[in-house]
């Protein structure tokens, strides 16, 4: 691998060659080493490849949208302004959302924080059928059936999970299901901070 | 049972390999001739185990055994049969398993045809091989097991992914495992070399076939690969620089300059230590791609699952082979002689010159290949290194050297006057000048690169013939070797031309079309005759009729689709192609569009099959120069 780096001229020459040569090969290649092995660790990060959203730290879009339950009701950011929100992205053909759904919960019920969901290009029948089959966590579901509305979110695919905080100013944003560590290690203290922030 | 079985001749192969590595490779040193004797059986029974292994996998995917976890993920009762055989390949588990398979067939190949070696020579070569063996068979049984059982089995597995459902990738990761897996011969003599501690001109001429044949199957597979991403991905490029394809381009770049500094130190004895580098970083760099590949490190089109316990497996015995070898080299390289010694205009310096052109565009690759990581791990944030880059800098480490191949075979070696080859070529310089002038004045559009294409192209293959014109007039006949050479430098011409032609003369129209509608395109013209479903074997496909026209008469009726698979719900393209020698008139339907409008991308390719004749030339220069007899005639026993 470090074929580039020594330079022939310094190959035949009989008494051994010249010590900066290997020195600069060797730090080559560990410094190569290292930084497979730092893409190695990072492989297993499951938001690895996700570009940092490019909403956080700016206000939430504005959105109304019909309830699941009762569509003739609308419900959105205007209603949710004052405290802090989490908006949990999920739809019931998603296996993911059902992977997540044990940890979503748990963190619902703490009450904390309101837990909106917001129920993405799905059927209304399913997802109905979905939250009475898996438990309904969340304060209010609100239906984005074509899919129109998530693309203010650049919602790329379900599960996503945001954090909007008192101002409406999106704090934290996450991709994929949610687990205990990401609960713990990213979402609580984004919490804190847009909590203690107000 | 038969899993069970596979199982236990993986564990049966493993234990070989590590005799094969242990036993004569410490027989070799302490002059044990009944150590070393182990080597050529040990290669055999290696071979055979894994044959066995490799055998009894493709039964369980032709018999549907959803009892197997690996064919239960990449099979399904649909799947074609011609499928089941290549889904064995069709996942990380299988195609790990492939690799140790192609490696046991060069392992034997070489324990076969090793027979005028040394036999320390032949007990360190095949120890060699024995300890990457052995890496790769414990990678599999430890981290990647294709045999273990899924209870209670499947009722229906989850399908092969439909991306690799095609005939072309059947074979193209055989060959391109051929390609990388082949580099260990020469990898393996170096190491051999090196441990002996000096470099033998008869066995340096017994590698070179063996680094021939692997760049040979390297360049079959890359093309291939290129092929089918053409096709398939429905894009209309033949390259993309995507991280996989860069880890399979290194080492054939590497691998080029080690075919030309073999030759050079066979024949004149020089630069003994830069050739053995560069057979160390040829397979060092396959060793690197498979990792690349295997560990996800990166991300690409072409990448399997990520699983870091695996990614650490592999970059430990990544590290362990090439930190070894590389230490190994910086303690002994020092002291092989040097070989004659040669003046700056010579043929020596020529190949000097190919060598460091083509390590630099492999550390260009390697650079921005492995850029969008650094970024990453020094918190520089997300980049990716695009097509501009790779484009702009492999032009300028390339066109040096497309300007140098004619000067190459004609060069004396030791000391040319510069004027005698001058006067041999300067004609052709001309000739081709005035050709790419031509091509400027008359091509439609991308005037500039149009012409360099043509100039470069007829330069390079019109100095070729030159040069074997004068050989056959002066001596009436030409080496295999000398064949090989002129076949590989004429594919480099007609690569070069289909790269750049299509590359000036792409046309492209993305449009939406309603039934019956027409876009006319140059001098074609397309008529859109609407989609109909057609249900196929285990997809269900919306196919586009169109019918294409050149100059208002019917040329062909192409039939573009997007295939729904019936296992996942993913969609494929296949393109509707009208394949040419000047050109291809290639359709892709896009989504449809409301009403019964449908996106429709029409490309107008000219030459772009060169690209693929031109890679299959250098292939079979690569095969031809190695079936030269000089490399078969018996050495006479060394001292």
């Amino acid at each position: 691998m470090t074929a580039p780096q020594d330079t022939p001229q310094n190959a035949p020459r009989p008494p051994g060659l010249p010590p900066v040569a290997i020195v600069i090969g060797a730090l080559f290649f560990l410094g190569l080493v290292g930084l497979m092995l730092y893409g190695v660790l990072r492989s297993g990060d499951a938001d690895r490849d996700v570009l940092p959203s490019a909403l956080i730290g700016k206000p939430a879009p504005q959105f109304a949208l019909p309830v699941l339950h009762d569509p003739s009701v609308r419900f959105g950011s205007a209603d949710l302004r004052g405290a802090p929100y989490v908006l949990n992205v999920w739809g019931s053909w998603c296996a993911a959302c059902r992977d997540e759904h044990p940890v979503l919960t748990a963190f619902a019920q703490t009450k904390r924080v309101r837990v909106v969901g917001y129920n993405w290009k799905d059927e209304p029948a399913d997802a109905l059928r979905w939250l009475e089959r898996f438990g309904n966590p969340f304060f209010v579901v609100v239906a984005d059936q074509e899919g129109r509305h998530a693309l203010d979110w650049g919602v790329a695919g379900a599960p996503e999970t945001f954090l909007v905080d008192g101002a409406g100013i999106v704090r934290w944003k996450h991709t994929g299901p949610l687990t205990e560590q990401v609960v713990r290690g990213q979402l609580l203290p984004a919490l804190e901070q847009a909590e203690r922030a107000r | 049972m038969l899993p069970e079985l596979g199982q236990v001749l993986l564990v049966l192969a493993l234990l070989v390999a590590l005799l094969q590595s242990v036993l004569p490779l410490a027989g070799a040193q302490r002059g044990n001739a009944a150590w070393m004797a182990v080597a050529r059986p040990a290669a055999h029974a290696q071979l055979l185990l894994l044959a066995g292994a490799f055998a009894i996998l493709t039964w369980a995917f032709v018999s549907q055994d959803f009892s197997v976890k690996y064919v239960a993920e990449n099979s399904n009762s649909l799947l074609p049969m011609i499928y089941r055989y290549s889904a064995v390949w069709g996942a990380h588990e299988g195609s790990l398993l492939l690799w140790t398979l192609v490696l046991a067939l060069w392992t034997s190949a070489v324990a076969r045809f090793s027979r005028a070696l040394p036999q320390p020579v032949v007990a360190r070569v095949l120890g060699v091989m024995g300890v990457v063996a052995a890496g790769f068979l414990a990678f599999l049984i430890f981290t990647s097991n294709p045999f273990a059982r899924l209870l209670p089995a499947a009722a229906e597995g989850r399908d092969l992914n439909p991306l690799l459902q095609d005939p072309g990738l059947i074979i193209h990761p055989p060959m391109l495992y051929a390609g990388y897996v082949g580099f260990a011969v020469p990898f393996a003599f170096a190491i051999a070399a090196l441990l002996d501690g000096r470099i033998d001109a008869r066995w340096l001429r017994w590698t070179r076939p063996w680094t021939n044949i692997a760049w040979a199957f390297l360049t079959v597979g890359i093309a291939l690969g290129s092929w089918w991403a053409y096709y398939e991905l429905g894009w209309g490029g033949w390259w993309f620089w995507d991280p996989v394809e860069n880890a399979s381009f290194m080492p054939w770049l590497v691998g080029a300059a080690l075919i030309h500094s073999q030759a050079v130190t066979e024949k004149r004895g020089s630069f003994p230590g830069w050739t053995l580098l560069l057979a160390i970083a040829a397979f060092s760099l396959s060793l690197l791609g498979a990792f690349l590949v295997r560990s996800g490190v990166l991300t690409s089109v072409h990448s399997f699952a990520a699983d870091p316990s695996r990614g650490l497996f592999i970059l430990a015995f990544l590290c362990v082979v090439i930190g070894a070898s590389l230490l190994l080299y910086a303690l002994r390289a020092g002291r092989l002689e040097a070989g004659a010694a040669f003046q700056a205009a010579s043929r020596e310096t020529l190949l000097l010159l190919n060598n460091l052109l083509l390590a630099s565009a492999c550390a260009m690759v390697l650079l921005g290949t492995l850029y969008p990581l650094l970024a990453d791990a020094l918190g520089m944030g997300k980049i990716s290194v695009g097509p501009p880059y790779f484009g702009l800098l492999f032009f300028v480490l390339m066109a040096p050297l497309v300007a140098l191949v004619p000067f190459g075979p004609l060069a004396r070696w030791q000391r040319e006057q510069p004027s005698r080859l001058a006067a041999a070529l300067l004609p052709w310089l001309g000739v081709a000048a005035g050709l790419g002038v031509a091509a400027y004045f008359t091509a439609p559009q991308g005037a500039w690169k149009t012409a360099l294409g043509v100039a470069g192209a007829a330069w390079v293959g019109l100095g070729t013939l030159r040069f074997a014109w004068g050989r056959l007039r002066n001596s009436g006949r030409m080496t295999a070797e000398m064949w090989g050479m002129v076949l590989a430098h004429l594919g480099i011409a007609v690569f070069l031309a289909g790269a750049l032609l299509v590359e000036a003369q792409n046309v492209q129209r993305e449009v939406a079309l309603r039934p019956g509608q027409t876009l006319e395109v140059g001098r074609h013209a397309f008529v859109f005759e609407g989609v109909e479903q057609v249900q196929g074997p285990n997809y269900l496909a919306d196919r586009g009729r169109v019918r294409v026209l050149r100059d208002d008469r019917p040329l062909a009726l192409l039939h573009p689709e997007k295939r729904a698979y019936a296992s996942g719900g993913q969609v494929m393209t296949e393109v509707g192609l009208l394949p040419g020698l000047a050109g291809d008139v290639y359709v892709a339907l896009g989504e449809p569009l409301g009403g019964d409008a449908w996106a429709v991308r029409v490309h107008i390719k000219p030459f772009v099959r060169w690209v693929w004749a031109g890679a299959l030339l250098m292939a079979l220069g690569g095969l031809v120069a190695a079936a030269d007899r000089r490399f078969r005639r018996q050495p006479e026993k060394a001292a």
